[in-house]
């Protein structure tokens, strides 16, 4: 149990970058790695940090959340101390019920901050898929003394479309103390990125946020922390694992394919910390007799008798007889009938492709079919 | 608060014939189908009958059972009236005894079923696969307006002598009872399925417990009893599949069941679903130079040799090179590389060494001692098999008697 720590995650945000996968929900509920939401993480990592008071900010599309969420039985949530608490968007006379940025959001949650009974507090988006636990940065944070403690890890990468989601940390030599921020950098001044997780002291928080939110102000990263950045003492976490941002439909392909590579899954997948999700009691996937399933993770659930090869495959999905699949995400209950060929093709949750179809997307461009559509 | 109906579910004993896979847990925890325990069964047909009330009778290990079942909440049985309760027999101030037999275990409960003040009772058995909806056989209880119904099952007339046969008029209502018949007159087995009127079950085991001949057993006493006395019982034909899987035979053979493009049980059914308790676990993965056909797999595995006709449960392993067939591979159990193994059953957690081989022919000379497992292979839970190993059909493999299969069997 963590009686010091509460955790606050910011759903909000939409992603036109995602395209179709968000059409009808929030990035936080977009399918990732076989059977889990990408806020399956972060807030299994909460829990298992032994935190129980857990804050969810959501705004739009949060219909498909609250179906995944629940109670938050599944995470062990459903306590009568703490627990989790949805934070929908309410209307009041200072507040229209729609946030401009997350400023707006935090303000208005400000009573369920105030009335928790923990002093430090981690903001968490909900983008960025990793598997820990906050211990270390929580340890780190108290003995440096800092005001506020970013998660970053290091990463070499660089995707221009995806600037305006980077948050850089320049750093010190002892990879702790930060010098500055950089926001949207046209080209990065370092390899070290923020992994979406933020520990601040409540107290500061609320100051934070009040004066921001008098100000106009909009966004917390741009508008608080970054100017901020040198009279507070901001610090930096490193964190060596796997991590993966869903920032654009190009990287939410390429971080699933990840997962077929046994050290990234190894790290996600990390037992000794599970990642829990919602549970939708399917059987076991069967194999028919002309199965041929090569370098895949596939969730229970699954009628598999055609080919399938480098693939994730979620919970409840068909693939006849005679049908071919390379390089591809099938979503939850999706259906591919004999005979079909789909190459580098993401297909949202109950697509059917029918006998005979061909898919080809490419190498950086998958093809991606929203929920429910027969092809 | 009153109930119409509550479940008593009859998780009874040690299970023996299963030999050492119920070694340290009773028969209805033993896994089954790739991801269940064969509890989840009785319990999941409860609730999709909407029967919220279960109490599971049990003496053996009741601490495994309890922690399985903890509240409930896997079968959507945490009820704030109602509920899913483990009975172990317990002391009073006056008296304290085990369960001895399936009648006392429900005399011994009877205060447990009066605070529901149910008009019928619901006994099961909990080593029986089987999907059934109880709603269908209570409504033939009450439009029959009987005292007790019993469902059963037609089975082939040459294997009627294995099961308690129920003889009945052209209405289906019970004329005799024989319990394994040597020549039986008909061919409707009992499956262990009873409902009575709660009252009335009251009063035949109040007068059976005073009576210090009686076996309190349902089959021996109770029911022979009620007949005797011209109570009308009837019979409540099911179809479908129905397996007691109380032996290894049995238990490989309903594994095997559910394989094949129209298996026996189909259990992938969204109308009637079997709940358990998920193992929170990621994924199986099947590797490039894997080969699986013709199987089940559940989350967790890892799958890097050919496997074929086989039940893989969650977290199972099996390693590059292996070859797997005909084998129900348990929870977490690791097969090594370049292993062999066919017709067997492997334990929970247990390690398969490289190069090991299962059920292979026996050498000459060589005796198995298989009384209870025929031709299956039988590894127990948390064996370790080093590199190497042969296991020839039929054999008992446990932690104390690995030794005798050790140097190609000449420890003998």
């Amino acid at each position: 149990m963590n009686q010091e720590a509460f955790g606050l995650i910011f759903t909000g945000e939409s992603n036109p970058l995602m395209r179709d996968l968000v059409l009808s929900r929030a990035v936080a509920a977009v399918p990732f790695g076989g059977r889990y939401r990408c806020i399956d993480f972060v807030l299994s990592n909460l829990v298992n940090t032994g935190i129980r008071n857990v804050g969810l900010i959501v705004q739009k599309n949060y219909h498909s959340l609250m179906d995944h969420l629940g109670t938050g039985k599944e995470w062990d949530l459903n306590r009568k101390r703490d627990g989790l608490f949805l934070l929908p968007p309410f209307s009041t006379k200072d507040n229209t019920g729609v946030y401009r940025g997350d400023i707006d959001a935090f303000h208005s949650i400000m009573q369920y901050v105030r009335r928790s009974s923990q002093k430090t507090l981690i903001i968490c988006g909900s983008h960025t898929v990793f598997n820990t636990t906050f211990d270390a940065i929580l340890k780190q944070h108290k003995e440096t003394g800092a005001d506020i403690t970013i998660m970053y890890n290091e990463d070499p990468r660089f995707f221009p479309e995806e600037q305006n989601r980077d948050l850089r940390l320049l750093l010190d030599e002892d990879g702790m103390t930060v010098n500055g921020l950089e926001w949207n950098p046209r080209t990065p001044g370092s390899d070290y990125r923020s992994c979406e997780i933020n520990v601040i002291n409540k107290d500061l928080f609320e100051d934070l946020v009040e004066e921001a939110y008098s100000r106009g102000m909009v966004d917390f990263v741009r508008e608080v922390m970054l100017p901020r950045a040198k009279d507070l003492k901001v610090m930096g976490w490193r964190y060596d694992g796997y991590v993966a941002r869903i920032d654009s439909i190009n990287t939410y392909f390429m971080h699933n394919m990840e997962l077929l590579n046994a050290t990234a899954a190894k790290d996600l997948y990390n037992m000794r910390h599970p990642i829990y999700t919602k549970v939708k009691d399917e059987i076991a996937s069967q194999y028919g007799e002309h199965a041929n399933v090569k370098n895949v993770l596939m969730a229970d659930g699954c009628l598999i008798d055609g080919a399938v090869e480098n693939s994730i495959v979620f919970r409840g999905v068909t693939v006849e007889r005679g049908a071919v699949v390379k390089n591809s995400i099938l979503m939850q209950g999706v259906a591919v009938r004999s005979g079909a060929v789909l190459d580098h093709v993401i297909l949202d949750k109950n697509v059917t492709v029918n006998a005979g179809r061909q898919l080809t997307g490419y190498e950086g461009i998958p093809l991606v079919f929203r929920k429910n559509l027969t092809i | 608060m009153k109930k119409k109906i509550v479940c008593m579910l009859l998780a009874g004993g040690q299970g023996s014939r299963l030999g050492v896979l119920t070694s340290s847990m009773a028969k209805p925890a033993v896994p089954f189908g790739g991801k269940y325990r064969i509890i989840d069964f009785p319990l999941s047909n409860c609730v999709n009958s909407d029967i919220d009330t279960v109490g599971v009778l049990t003496q053996y290990r009741p601490l495994a059972l309890n922690s399985y079942l903890g509240t409930g909440q896997h079968w959507d049985l945490d009820r704030s009236s109602g509920g899913v309760f483990v009975l172990p027999p317990y002391m009073t101030e006056h008296d304290g005894r085990w369960y001895s037999g399936t009648a006392n275990a429900i005399w011994q409960n009877r205060s447990f079923v009066d605070q529901y003040d149910p008009d019928y009772v619901l006994i099961l058995s909990g080593d029986h696969i089987y999907k059934m909806d109880y709603t269908k056989m209570l409504k033939f209880h009450i439009a029959n307006d009987a005292a007790a119904t019993i469902a059963v099952l037609k089975v082939p007339m040459e294997e009627a002598h294995r099961f308690g046969i129920m003889n009945t008029d052209e209405n289906g209502t019970i004329v005799s009872f024989e319990e394994k018949p040597k020549v039986p007159k008909s061919n409707n087995a009992s499956m262990g399925i009873y409902i009575f009127n709660w009252k009335l079950l009251r009063d035949y085991m109040e007068r059976d417990d005073a009576d210090e001949t009686s076996d309190n057993d349902f089959g021996k006493n109770i029911i022979p009893a009620m007949l005797n006395a011209g109570e009308k019982m009837v019979a409540y034909p099911f179809e479908g599949y129905w397996k007691d899987v109380g032996t290894i035979q049995s238990l490989w053979e309903a594994n095997m069941d559910l394989l094949g493009e129209k298996p026996e049980l189909n259990l992938n059914d969204p109308a009637w679903r079997i709940y358990t308790r998920n193992p929170v676990m990621p994924p199986h993965y099947t590797d490039a130079a894997a080969d699986v056909k013709n199987s089940l797999v559940a989350e967790g595995c890892v799958v890097r040799g050919k496997v074929e006709h086989t039940v893989l449960f969650c977290g199972a392993k099996v390693g590059t090179g292996a070859a797997v067939a005909d084998a129900v591979v348990f929870p977490n159990a690791e097969i090594g590389e370049k292993c062999l193994v066919k017709k067997a059953i492997i334990g929970e957690n247990s390690i398969i060494g490289d190069g090991v081989q299962i059920g292979v022919p026996p050498e000459e000379g060589e005796t198995v001692d298989n009384r209870l497992t025929g031709d299956i292979v039988l590894i127990g839970n948390d064996v370790t098999i080093p590199a190497g190993t042969r296991i020839p059909s039929g054999a008992v493999v446990t932690a104390e008697t690995i030794g005798q299969f050790l140097n190609g069997g000449k420890n003998a």
